[in-house]
């Protein structure tokens, strides 16, 4: 069995960020990564993210991906990364069984950081398996890692700043967006996105939702209708629309499965995704020496992503070597970039699921 | 209405403006309507004109005697919503974000957009800027008629793409 020190698994924002805080004091890493690259989503994301600049605000995603690369690459010595690396199993005695090449084996680490990020939700509606139907993840995979198109005429499910951003990108690439549906009353993400779409002709469409597609081999049409104020469907407002293809965007959930089956404590809490792994306020779980971080723990952007993996790496750090130099003044610094970026109306959600998080804690 | 169509009003984008007077000068406008973790603009002013302060939540302001025009927040802003604007006889100029193919050449006459994406008139294209640190931002340099001084938002291409 591999053994090593400190095992993170998924080399995303969060994980890629922990990895470089753990190795810059000093401690050895293994990432095991299931993609055949690092940097998770961020190698998709064409946009320039918000934030400050110590998040990188103002550079595009897979621009960030590549700056967090090269942080790794100066720190490559402490940082070993199996890529095309899946974990498929988490054992109480952190026993992690990865599959990698179609060769299977165990690895055993003194601590864990998981930071397996979140997947997409999607939605029931008639026939939503036609193909053509994408969730936004896959055509931004498809569309701005691959370079193919995922359609010519598509129509967004869902308004929050990933429907936007992607709805942007895909009039980028050259795809007519019809409209963007959002089934509550007004627009998910921030209006910044929502304008910079409008402008570009797109119409964004509050108090609507998707009944059904339709199509023989793939779809050729949906039907739309609109949504009354407890969210059902107003008869007589259904609306064909000819398109080529749907993406959906409703959310993400957490990914707490690996967390679940090591007999973490999992806890409910919405504001947060969903099903989240109780974690300390250290972003250890109840099991000690595991740790969580990023979308796992509290879906938001990858800014913060970034900040918690470094938090997390800080503390996983600490439990190995006892003390670590500097550490307030990490920590400090950490904690405020954290504390800036949620401390805004786009925030409130994350700050009432950390409250209930804190709750949990103390029952 | 902004939170529910991407459209801000008329009065909410003149609340952005300067007064007209002020537009001899080229002066940043910023359409940054929400509280958002956000504060680029404000680092990348080399004149210190922009004030968001250390809660990066709060909404920008720009001081107009330090702002020079000079555009660089236009393509640093990750929400693509500053644009900088003067007034020069019957002409507005503006400096815009653009990041779509084709991009125009100057000289060339595109469709002048509003906030909706409507045709309101023909632009003509004064300059098209792409350096490096702009990282594929253009900054585009237009220039409309007054009267549309706040309904243009964007350039579109004559030919249907």
């Amino acid at each position: 069995m591999k053994k090593t020190p400190f095992l993170i698994i998924g080399g995303g924002p969060a994980g890629l960020s922990c990895a470089i805080q753990a190795a810059s004091l000093g401690q050895h890493v293994t990432i095991v990564e299931r993609s055949h690259t690092l940097g998770g989503q961020l190698v998709k994301q064409t946009h320039k993210f918000f934030g400050s600049e110590k998040q990188y605000a103002s550079v595009r995603g897979y621009k960030i991906a590549e700056k967090l690369i090269q942080e790794y690459i100066k720190l490559q010595d402490k940082i070993e990364v199996l890529l095309d690396a899946t974990v498929t199993g988490l054992y109480p005695d952190k026993v992690c069984t990865v599959v990698q090449n179609e060769v299977y084996f165990k690895i055993q680490a003194s601590v864990i950081v998981v930071a397996t990020g979140a997947s997409e939700k999607f939605i029931a509606f008639e026939n939503n398996d036609l193909p053509g139907i994408y969730g936004a993840g896959a055509v931004q995979t498809l569309m701005n890692q691959y370079g193919v198109l995922p359609g010519n005429k598509i129509i967004m499910v869902g308004s929050g700043n990933i429907g936007l951003i992607v709805s942007y990108q895909l009039m980028q690439a050259g795809v007519k967006v019809v409209s963007v549906l959002e089934a509550a009353p007004s627009i998910g993400g921030y209006l910044v996105h929502a304008s910079k779409l409008r402008r570009l002709g797109v119409p964004i469409l509050t108090g609507k939702t998707i009944l059904r597609a339709s199509g023989t081999d793939c779809v050729e049409s949906v039907e739309i209708v609109d949504l009354d104020d407890s969210w059902n469907p107003i008869p007589g407002t259904e609306q064909i629309i000819e398109v080529d293809a749907v993406c959906v965007s409703v959310g993400l959930s957490p990914m707490h499965q690996l967390l679940s089956m090591a007999g973490a404590k999992i806890v409910y809490i919405a504001e947060l995704g969903g099903w989240v792994p109780k974690v300390s306020t250290h972003h250890e779980t109840t099991m000690e020496g595991i740790f969580a971080c990023g979308d796992l723990s509290g879906v938001e952007e990858a800014s913060s992503a970034m900040v918690e993996g470094r938090l997390a790496g800080l503390f996983a750090t600490k439990k190995l070597l006892k003390s670590v130099d500097g550490f307030d003044q990490i920590y400090q610094d950490l904690k405020s970039q954290l504390d800036g970026l949620r401390s805004g109306p786009f925030g409130y959600k994350t700050r009432v699921g950390l409250l209930q998080m804190k709750e949990e804690e103390s029952c | 209405m902004l939170e529910k169509n991407g459209v801000p009003s008329r009065e909410q984008v003149i609340s952005c403006f300067p007064e007209p007077s002020v537009l001899i000068k080229p002066k940043a406008v910023i359409e940054c309507y929400q509280e958002i973790p956000c504060n680029p603009c404000e680092t990348s002013c080399p004149f210190n004109a922009i004030t968001i302060g250390d809660d990066i939540n709060l909404r920008p302001t720009v001081n107009q005697v330090l702002c020079t025009g000079c555009g660089i927040c236009v393509t640093k802003c990750p929400g693509l919503a500053i644009i900088v604007s003067s007034i020069k006889q019957d002409m507005a100029i503006f400096k815009i974000p653009y990041e779509f193919i084709p991009a125009p050449l100057k000289g060339d006459i595109w469709n002048a957009l509003n906030r909706e994406g409507k045709v309101i008139s023909t632009c003509k294209i004064i300059s098209v800027q792409d350096l490096a640190k702009q990282e594929k931002t253009k900054l585009i340099t237009v220039e409309v008629r007054k009267e549309f001084l706040y309904e243009f938002i964007t350039i579109g291409c004559p030919d249907e793409r």
